[in-house]
């Protein structure tokens, strides 16, 4: 029943999540590619209920930046203009679900733009491409650990359930990729295909290089509940009253592998989510001006921006949430799963 | 134990030549090669372009290659490298050393710390002190290799004391051995410390796990009863009786380590493997990336290959069985 609840409570937090990210143009202020090429790095601006004079404000606002005397890439608050946040706005064009045209926004404010997690190189805002990248991430990461899945079900399946030659060079094949440390692996996959892509490609290539680097641990796991579960009584006697191969396999040993597919499932993503930041970080994978995790972390590799424009780390730290979800929810479905172990 | 050695050794070998295999057939699928980029530059002719491919054998068919790519390998030298016009091993062996350097200093420091840690949070089970541990591993586990690394770089910079990537100072020829050892150790603190923090939380709760499961077992009863004191109780029972696991897990963290530690070479660029690999990669030096591919595989499978000896030296039960 605990197992339950806490199961439970570890969902919501993720579909909130998830539901921040997919709906990323109505809580995203802008347009993740806009730029505004007279505010790069712009460091993140504080959201202020009482204003220099001591006035309190209701609706929080903050103040627009000014460039410090002589310097270009300093800025101080200019506490004469206030920009109040404002809610439900209109403003950039955006589909909902990429479907519903919609120009609604949760926040934003009126003349200039607030930067709430300050601005890249190119003046974009950063909280926009942060929720943006989102999408591209975790859907990398969903979508990645769906492929691998299939492909570990149904090779652990045939190996399992067909025994014999099938079973030993499906074993020996699995061997071989977690012979290789798993990054290595990403990498070898990732060199042999095409550089240079464009979004989109990038993105489904990430997610069958992802397919191929993860099926054999789910697919060894897998072979393992199909060995057990045909040798049951209630397989055998379906058998024994002329059931087909195909339909034992839906019906009553494909059922019981569900725990550890799922288990499975809470493990990769958060692995596969880290995989495409990885490779998008290297430019590797999803390019710009298409935001992902990765290439929004990756302007750090430059020196000056680590040493002047501490911020840029900030989406790292936001994410962090995302992967406390998934972390919980593994380690809940798998303590429910085999409650004596602490599994890899 | 020999034929223990040997089984192990002879998988070992099927194994290399196994991802040799299909890191050879992943070739043949892949898109363009080195010599592509040049078709750009008009000064080298399309006659040129085909006589270097033919130089370099890659007009063969795929079976001839590996064939003379094997040859290759026992001779040392582990195919050639377009970009450096050199063979492959040499080059490769420079960086492996670095990268190994990173890999088993920050292994040997993370079991360090784990295994204290570990049985010192298991003797607690279930106290505050223990559940602080297990929070702080939690919290640890959570945080991405790459944020970890970043993160560390950023607090690095903010602090000021710790240089920025590469590997040693520019004077470092000048310097007397214990400078130069100071220097290194210096260039090492930052990704030794992100490595050690990306796979410490793993080892402290598989540590804290297993010596929790045999500190509640009565042959430790017994030994508390004859009044053995509570430190040789735990390093000199406990921990061998726990053992087993952690060894296999010896084994695995190798791979996490590896993995990690491609990652914190190039994000704090030290000149290892990993920057090495990305490069060759971005510019399709075919030989090289598998030669890249296929040292990582030896070292996991030689990291594996250690735990089986610990494994055996550790585990009577091994002995026995495989003796018999």
């Amino acid at each position: 029943m605990r197992a339950g609840h806490a199961i439970s409570r570890w969902l919501v937090l993720l579909v909130a999540l998830h539901a921040i990210v997919i709906f990323a143009g109505f809580f995203a202020p802008y347009d993740p590619t806009e730029q505004e090429r007279k505010n790069p790095y712009l460091p993140p601006m504080r959201l202020h209920c009482v204003d220099s004079q001591g006035h309190f404000h209701l609706r929080p606002f903050a103040y627009a930046l000014n460039l410090r005397e002589g310097s270009f890439d300093q800025y101080e608050e200019d506490t004469a203009r206030l920009l109040p946040v404002k809610f439900f706005v209109l403003g950039a064009n955006y589909r909902l679900l990429g479907l519903v045209p919609s120009r609604w926004h949760l926040f934003g404010a009126d003349n200039e733009r607030i930067y709430l997690l300050g601005s890249d190189s190119f003046g974009r805002d950063q909280l926009s491409r942060f929720l943006y990248g989102g999408r591209i991430s975790l859907f990398t990461g969903l979508l990645g650990a769906g492929v691998t899945l299939f492909l570990g079900l149904f090779v652990g399946a045939v190996a399992g359930y067909y025994g014999g030659w099938r079973d030993d060079l499906l074993m020996r094949l699995a061997e071989l990729f977690l012979a290789l440390p798993w990054l290595y692996l990403l990498f070898a996959l990732r060199a042999f295909l095409p550089l240079a892509v464009g979004p989109l490609q990038a993105f489904f290539l990430i997610v069958a290089v992802l397919g191929m680097v993860g099926w054999a641990r789910p697919a060894r796991l897998v072979r393992g509940v199909v060995l057990s579960a045909k040798e049951r009584d209630f397989v055998r006697a379906a058998r024994g009253f002329g059931a087909t191969d195909g339909y034992l396999l839906r019906r009553h040993i494909l059922p019981e592998t569900s725990s550890v597919l799922l288990t499975q499932a809470a493990i990769l993503v958060p692995q596969f989510v880290l995989a495409e930041m990885t490779l998008s970080f290297l430019g590797l994978g999803v390019p710009e001006p298409v935001p992902s995790w990765g290439n929004l972390l990756s302007s750090l590799q430059q020196y000056s921006v680590l040493v002047s424009y501490w911020w840029m780390y900030l989406p790292a730290l936001i994410m962090l949430p995302f992967f406390v979800g998934y972390l919980g929810l593994g380690s809940v479905l798998q303590q429910r799963a085999e409650p004596s172990k602490i599994g890899r | 134990m020999m034929h223990y050695l040997l089984r192990r050794s002879v998988h070992a070998v099927f194994l290399l030549i196994g991802v040799s295999l299909l890191a050879f057939a992943f070739t043949v699928l892949a898109p363009g090669n080195y010599f592509d980029e040049m078709r750009l530059n008009p000064q080298i002719t399309p006659e040129t372009i085909a006589a270097l491919r033919a130089q370099y054998e890659l007009n063969q068919p795929l079976p001839i290659r590996y064939v003379h790519w094997v040859s290759s390998v026992l001779h040392g030298n582990m195919g050639f490298s377009f970009a450096y016009n050199t063979p492959v091993a040499p080059l490769l062996l420079v960086r492996a050393r670095n990268t190994l350097l990173l890999t088993v200093t920050a292994m040997l420091l993370a079991w360090g710390i784990a295994l204290p840690l570990g049985i010192w949070s298991a003797e607690r089970f279930g106290r505050l002190s223990d559940r602080l541990v297990s929070w702080g591993t939690a919290a640890l586990l959570v945080i991405p290799d790459l944020a970890l690394a970043l993160g560390l770089l950023v607090i690095a910079v903010k602090m000021g004391r710790f240089p920025i990537g590469g590997m040693v100072s520019l004077n470092f020829e000048n310097l007397s051995l214990a400078g130069k050892l100071r220097d290194l150790g210096f260039h090492m603190a930052l990704p030794v410390t992100a490595l050690v923090l990306s796979v410490l939380p793993l080892l402290v709760e598989h540590v804290r796990a297993a010596v929790a499961e045999v500190l509640g077992a009565p042959f430790l009863l017994a030994a508390e009863g004859h009044g053995i004191p509570r430190r040789t109780l735990l390093y000199r029972y406990a921990l061998p009786a726990a053992a087993n696991p952690l060894i296999s897990l010896f084994g695995f963290s190798m791979g996490t380590l590896l993995s990690g530690s491609l990652l914190v070479e190039v994000v704090m660029s030290w000149p290892g493997v990993g920057p090495f690999l990305l490069e060759a990669i971005l510019a399709r030096d075919i030989y090289v990336v598998i030669g890249g591919v296929l040292l990582s595989t030896l070292f996991l499978v030689g990291g594996n290959f250690l735990a089986d000896l610990l494994l055996y030296w550790a585990d009577p039960r091994i002995r026995t069985e495989s003796n018999a």
